[in-house]
């Protein structure tokens, strides 16, 4: 049978990858590193062309059907790894077939959870994570898509100002429809609740997570986090006539949380002395999308809160309320946001994300202007951040773990005493 | 343990013009392994949901034992849904394992220990109680898996495609230790998978669903020997059964030149056709001039059996999914693995007489 790549990007350099060899076996040249775990299915960080993919085997099918989910997902906008393509048809040189690949991009600067609770955490860690993944399940379910799998290993985390992003990995189980049902969103609540629980309780078993966590306790929270987002996001709100600020209340509220509402219904009753209103359609990177308009930034919503609260100050401190906002975001761009960032030594660039640096030295000089109780010129808290904090962090451009939590079960050929460690 | 009754229960999506399970009539009796098989899109899942308590029932009743459950929250209902997450938490013991979901309900410690250890016993795992999955073979690990199920003891199992994942051997071994491991608990179970395959070898009754229709519920052989319509008769079984629209004429049916024996009555049902199946190992196989005609395209050998994929020379002759645009589909029949036809030659094929199905084409139901 001969190799086939589906792939919207043409790549011939895909070709030259070593696909006649179960990845299991792969050369280690050709690997970015060596997994650190266990997953359902073989999944390799490959190095290519200068970028890192991320290569699992398997069965045809069900790499087609989550390629084309990806991609689906990706076209809806929607916080997930992007697909590059599906290699089928391989086979070693001695003509055993071999399942197929579904291809990916590495995610940079994402943090699978097992990776962050091998650091040193912050007491709230786990509450940030729930949070960032209760979000991710709103953005997907208000898109029609139902997970099937929710849980931390099928999700990747990306430092948000503080909070997490996060973003979906694993859409294997995954159905899109225009539209979920009440039942199918609380079953991938049910499914979520779970999962956590367990992955939670697995950490506490090794010793990973702090004294005093309660893994059924954490693991609910997402239940309720997510409903108080989603009725927050869909809810009906009934008000008289005569209070109709309660609208704009509402769109504002909704754009603290990080949407925009692009349709609203609104409809009087028949005495016409209520007004009801219902968000219909809203769209998730309010922030993002408005610094990106400003000053061609792409980062996450909490970095670009960050980012548009100093462009604001920035704007007040000069007293140039007047000028055009482009025009002030130029200016805060060239002269406060780029020198802050190119502070940074080369070799510290795989540390963080640029803007998560920028939000971190902002903190810094937050905590050194209050110690010496005058404001600190941010140049002065870009260097000090560089010499004492920046070099201490770990490099988290490429964590290139295989995080799944958990031990697969295989198949046996007796029930031999030494199990196959291979899958 | 309960009975589960589906009483003309409905589900229809919002902006769907259609319901995607359609007035649903299941009995499934105390104890019973009922499979719901289907292709994608045919409601399984839908139908599963709304036994949960997740999904809304627009029309009819569900039931558990005497109880009507149609409004009851999930939680109240004593049904589990396992879905199969066939890995194991490395830093957890066995016992932790197996025990955690019950953890997540709430169930107070010593309760979990106790059914914990009652499911070690049935699982033979008792002696590893203690051990982190590492240690353990590969069966033992699946039967660890399984204690996760166990150990909720509900009135009934719910299990939506719980193999889809595992690769093919593993799939096959899980499958014969899940059936297994039913029949020794006697739970209800509703257990659903678009595999007929599994349908066949797991279920005590199959329940075969099309477009949110129910077709046919019987037992796995009933279902083989007596599908009720076309539509099974193709989807169960492996090799599919040959499905043959062939004349009829006043002395009856006519495969080739093989005049086919059916009641008079029966006859007069059908119009000037009617589809034939019959199945690759109900087929016999001549080179006399008596039966349907084919050219043999291929023989694949398989020891004592052979099966011979063949044609009909007779070009109007159509087999099912054999039309215009869709693929040439061939003519298959198990036969004698020592003797197999020549690639090219001309055989003759007409159904054993007590093998016999006869569709009506206008409706795809049955008749005899
Ligand atoms: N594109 C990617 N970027 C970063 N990490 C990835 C990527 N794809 C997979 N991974 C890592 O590999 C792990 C396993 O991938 P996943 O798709 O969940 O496989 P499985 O089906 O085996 O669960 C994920 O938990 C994640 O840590
Ligand atoms: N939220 C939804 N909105 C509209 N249609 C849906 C929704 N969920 C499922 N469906 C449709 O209902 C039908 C049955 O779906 P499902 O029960 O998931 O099928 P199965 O499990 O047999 O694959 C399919 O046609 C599917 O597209
Ligand atoms: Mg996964
Ligand atoms: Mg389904």
């Amino acid at each position: 049978m001969a190799l086939e790549i589906t792939s919207a990007a043409t790549d011939p350099a895909m070709f030259d990858l070593p696909w006649s060899i179960p990845l299991e076996d792969w050369p280690a040249e050709h690997l970015a590193a060596l997994p650190r775990g266990i997953s359902r299915h073989v999944v390799r960080f490959v190095r290519h062309g200068g970028t890192v993919i991320a290569v699992k085997e398997i069965k045809a099918d069900l790499a087609r059907r989550e390629y084309a989910m990806l991609r689906a997902l990706g076209r809806l906008d929607l916080p997930c790894v992007k697909p590059l393509g599906v290699v089928t048809g391989r086979e070693t040189l001695d003509g055993m077939p071999l399942d197929a690949c579904l291809v990916t991009t590495h995610l940079q600067f994402s943090l699978p959870y097992r990776a962050l609770y091998s650091q040193v955490l912050r007491p709230d860690t786990d509450a940030r994570l729930v949070d960032a993944l209760a979000a991710l399940l709103v953005k997907l379910h208000l898109a029609g898509f139902w997970w099937g799998d929710v849980s931390l290993s099928n999700t990747l985390f990306r430092r948000d100002a503080g909070a997490f992003a996060a973003y979906l990995v694993d859409a294997e189980t995954g159905e899109l429809h225009a539209e979920l049902s009440d039942g199918q969103r609380e079953h991938d609540l049910e499914i979520a609740r779970v999962n956590i629980a367990g992955e939670l309780m697995d950490l506490q078993a090794g010793g990973y997570l702090e004294e005093g966590t309660d893994p059924v306790g954490t693991s609910s929270q997402i239940v309720a986090r997510y409903r108080s987002l989603w009725s927050e996001l869909t809810g009906v709100e009934r008000f008289e006539t005569g209070d109709r600020w309660r609208i704009d209340e509402r769109i504002r509220r909704l754009n603290a949380l990080g949407f925009d509402v692009d349709e609203l219904a609104m409809s009087t009753d028949v005495g016409g002395t209520t007004i009801q209103i219902q968000p219909k359609v809203v769209d998730a990177g309010h922030h993002s999308r408005r610094l990106l308009r400003l000053t061609g930034l792409d980062v996450e919503e909490n970095q670009a809160r960050r980012l548009l609260n100093d462009l604001d100050s920035y704007r007040a401190a000069l007293d140039r309320l007047g000028d055009s906002e482009e025009i002030v975001a130029h200016d805060w761009l060239t002269r406060v946001y780029e020198p802050t960032v190119a502070a940074v030594p080369r070799e510290f660039a795989g540390k963080l994300e640029a803007a998560e640096i920028f939000h971190e030295v902002l903190e810094h000089r937050w905590y050194m202007s209050e110690r010496a109780g005058y404001d600190i010129p941010i140049e002065w808290a870009v260097a000090d951040y560089v010499h004492w904090v920046l070099p201490n962090k770990p490099d988290e451009r490429s964590i290139l773990g295989v995080d799944t939590v958990a031990m697969p079960v295989l198949a046996w050929d007796d029930d031999e005493a030494e199990p196959r460690q291979t899958r | 343990m309960a009975t589960v009754t589906f009483d003309k229960a409905t589900r229809q999506y919002p902006g769907n013009p259609t319901p995607s399970v359609d007035k649903l009539d299941l009995d499934i009796a105390d104890g019973e392994f009922l499979v719901l098989v289907g292709p994608s899109g045919c409601g399984k899942s839908t139908s599963l949901r709304m036994l949960a308590g997740l999904e809304e029932v627009n029309g009819g009743r569900i039931l558990i034992g005497d109880r009507d459950v149609t409004n009851l929250s999930p939680k109240d209902r004593d049904v589990a849904m396992v879905f199969q997450n066939y890995a194991l938490y490395p830093h957890m013991s066995v016992a932790e394992n197996m025990g955690f979901a019950l953890k997540i309900a709430g169930v107070d410690k010593t309760e979990i220990d106790r059914r914990v250890k009652d499911a070690a016993k049935v699982l033979d795992l008792t002696q590893y109680l203690e051990r982190k999955p590492k240690a353990l073979s590969g069966g033992q690990r699946q039967r660890v898996a399984m204690g996760r199920a166990i150990v909720r003891s509900p009135q009934v199992f719910l299990m939506d495609e719980p193999l889809s994942n595992l690769d093919a051997k593993l799939r096959v071994q899980t499958r014969t230790q899940i059936a297994a491991l039913q029949r020794r608990l006697g739970v209800t179970t509703v257990y659903v998978t678009h595999d007929q395959t599994e349908a066949m070898t797991m279920g005590d009754r199959i329940a075969v669903l099309k477009d949110g229709l129910l077709q046919q519920v019987a037992t796995p052989r009933e279902m083989y020997d007596a599908p009720v319509n076309v539509f099974v008769a193709g989807f169960i079984g492996s090799p599919a059964m040959n499905l043959v629209t062939v004349p009829v004429t006043q002395d009856g049916i006519k495969f080739g030149t093989h005049a086919l024996q059916i009641d008079r009555a029966q006859l007069s049902g059908l119009g000037s056709s009617a589809i034939v199946g019959v199945r690759p190992e109900d087929v016999e196989l001549t080179t006399n001039p008596d039966g349907l005609a084919l050219t043999v395209e291929a023989v694949e050998e398989m020891g004592a059996d052979a099966y011979v994929y063949a044609v009909p020379q007779d070009k109007s002759i159509t087999l099912d999914g054999s039309g215009e645009g869709a693929l040439a589909k061939p003519f298959i029949a198990r036969t004698d693995g020592r003797k197999p036809p020549m690639k090219g030659s001309t055989i003759y094929v007409y159904p054993k007489a007590d093998h016999l199905h006869v569709f009506n084409p206008a409706d795809g139901l049955r008749v005899n």
